[in-house]
């Protein structure tokens, strides 16, 4: 095992192109639910322990070994909202394009021909961990720092806010993706004996309402 | 002898409840209808081939310590439509533990259910994890409308935990689990309620949504007023999830976008 390919993964600057999505930030902007370091810290905090918890089960999941395509079929089923899908196919095809160049795996090829239009961006996740030989603890942290890091990050441009703060939000909800992605490995572990059914499918009704309201916008500066 | 801890009942009400519904020629049969503890079922009068049942509460339930269980299998070609009189309200138990109230449901080929209870009220302090399981066979239909009241007037919401989970033709449809009130972290935030009180969702399933869903459709122009969206998820079945400030604007909104998610 090679602990730090984790840090190539989670690195923002890993070429999978989730610089032009926001996760929903811009949205919750543009809605007003957002406009300060302190609702950012509660957006990122409902989104990490909702949408967090599951990618970071799902990533957990695939990089155990699971059917990746049982686990993408168990994406939908956790994701109403089709804008949210469509997004998480896009990020989800770039991010196998980044990890087949990577780290190369016969698991990775597979998916690619199987869901040539994209698989859902954490099953993809789990895979590539699983290729880079990270454990689904390991898969649970990236999917789970990146639910908030996205956010995070984009929020800076969209209200001009400090990095510094931004970065002290990331630091405060630290905690938080530590329980986030040990819950999510711990449920990944039930899914031989119990199904996908053992996996976190926590909701979050207004990132499915502010989502639709986002790609219904004729300008906007991220994708989602 | 002592009595040991595992021996001991449980505290909390264990009651399951089961309705069995059958096609009987031109009309649906209930050849099973049997309440249980707080549940009373009561047959109203049928709707052409329908069924009708309604779930009445003899006692404010459930309370933490309950294991409350309703058991639904609409058999093939049979037409069920099920409410009940009155909200259900969570509330503080005897003992501090979690109450559970899971609903499990099977609808044969060409059967329908509808599935439309009264809001459930989950009064401060109470505890509940609810869970509500659905088989769909490929030409089955569901409707089902559930809405959640976060506290009563005046007071904060307790916990709550629902689970909802449809499988068509065995493969999985929908999944969602709501977590709200206290130790569920960013749950008021603007992620998931933004102060809302209120949550509801009208879950639509027909094969006629399979080739042709309705695309999604935004409800509700002011967010301070609640809002709501209809979507089409990735199987034959539209969903409709709204969040309101209280009851009659929530049920404004899922008033508005029933007669679209139900068009087929």
């Amino acid at each position: 095992m090679n602990r730090a390919a984790l840090l190539v993964l989670a690195d923002g600057r890993f070429p999978a192109g989730g610089h032009a999505h926001s996760g929903g930030a811009e949205a919750a902007v543009m809605a007003g639910g957002v406009h300060d370091v302190a609702s950012l810290e509660e957006f990122c905090r409902g989104r990490l322990h909702t949408s967090g918890l599951v990618a970071a089960g799902l990533a957990a999941a695939a990089a155990t070994g699971h059917d990746p395509l049982l686990l993408d079929r168990a994406a939908d089923a956790r994701t109403p909202a089709p804008a949210l899908r469509l997004a998480a196919r896009r990020l989800g095809r770039q991010l196998l394009r980044a990890a087949r160049a990577t780290w190369p795996s016969d698991d990775l090829d597979a998916l690619a021909a199987a869901r040539p239009r994209g698989a859902h961006q954490p099953v993809v996740l789990g895979l590539a961990a699983r290729s880079a030989g990270l454990t689904p603890l390991d898969a649970a942290y990236a999917a789970g720092y990146e639910s908030v890091s996205g956010p995070a990050t984009a929020t800076v441009r969209l209200l001009r806010l400090d990095p510094l703060d931004a970065a002290g939000v990331l630091a405060r909800l630290a905690e938080g993706v530590d329980q986030v992605a040990a819950r999510a490995a711990e449920a990944a572990r039930r899914v031989q004996a119990m199904g996908v059914e053992a996996l976190p499918a926590a909701s979050a009704p207004l990132l499915d309402i502010i989502a639709e309201q986002h790609v219904a916008r004729p300008v906007r500066l991220f994708a989602s | 002898m002592t009595l040991s801890a595992e021996r001991r009942p449980a505290p909390g009400v264990h009651a399951t409840a089961r309705i069995r519904a059958t096609r009987a020629g031109r009309i649906t049969a209930l050849p099973v209808l049997a309440g249980d503890g707080p549940f009373d079922l009561r047959r109203g009068r049928s709707h052409g081939s329908q069924a009708r049942v309604c779930v009445i509460g003899a006692m404010s339930a459930p309370l933490g310590g309950d294991r409350l269980r309703i058991e639904i299998d609409v058999e093939e070609d049979a037409h069920l439509h099920i409410t009940s009189a009155g909200a259900t309200v969570a509330l503080r138990g005897p003992t501090s533990g979690h109450a559970a109230f899971d609903v499990r449901v099977t609808v044969a080929d060409r059967a329908s259910l509808h599935w439309l209870p009264e809001p459930l009220i989950s009064a401060a302090r109470s505890n509940l994890r609810q869970t509500c399981s659905v088989d769909l066979a490929p030409t089955a239909r569901l409707v089902l409308r559930e809405e959640q009241v976060l506290g009563r007037a005046g007071e904060p919401p307790g916990r709550l935990a629902a689970r909802l989970t449809v499988r068509h033709d065995g493969q999985p449809l929908l999944d969602q689990q709501a977590v709200y009130g206290p130790g569920a972290p960013g749950w008021d935030g603007p992620a998931v309620l933004a102060g809302h009180r209120t949550t509801g969702q009208i879950l639509v399933v027909d094969p006629a949504h399979g080739a042709d869903p309705p695309a999604a459709r935004l409800f509700g122009d002011d967010p301070g007023q609640g809002q709501a969206v209809l979507t089409p998820l990735a199987g034959p079945a539209v969903l409709v999830n709204a969040v309101a400030p209280d009851m009659v604007r929530l049920r404004r909104l899922l008033d508005a976008a029933y007669p679209i998610a139900s068009r087929a």
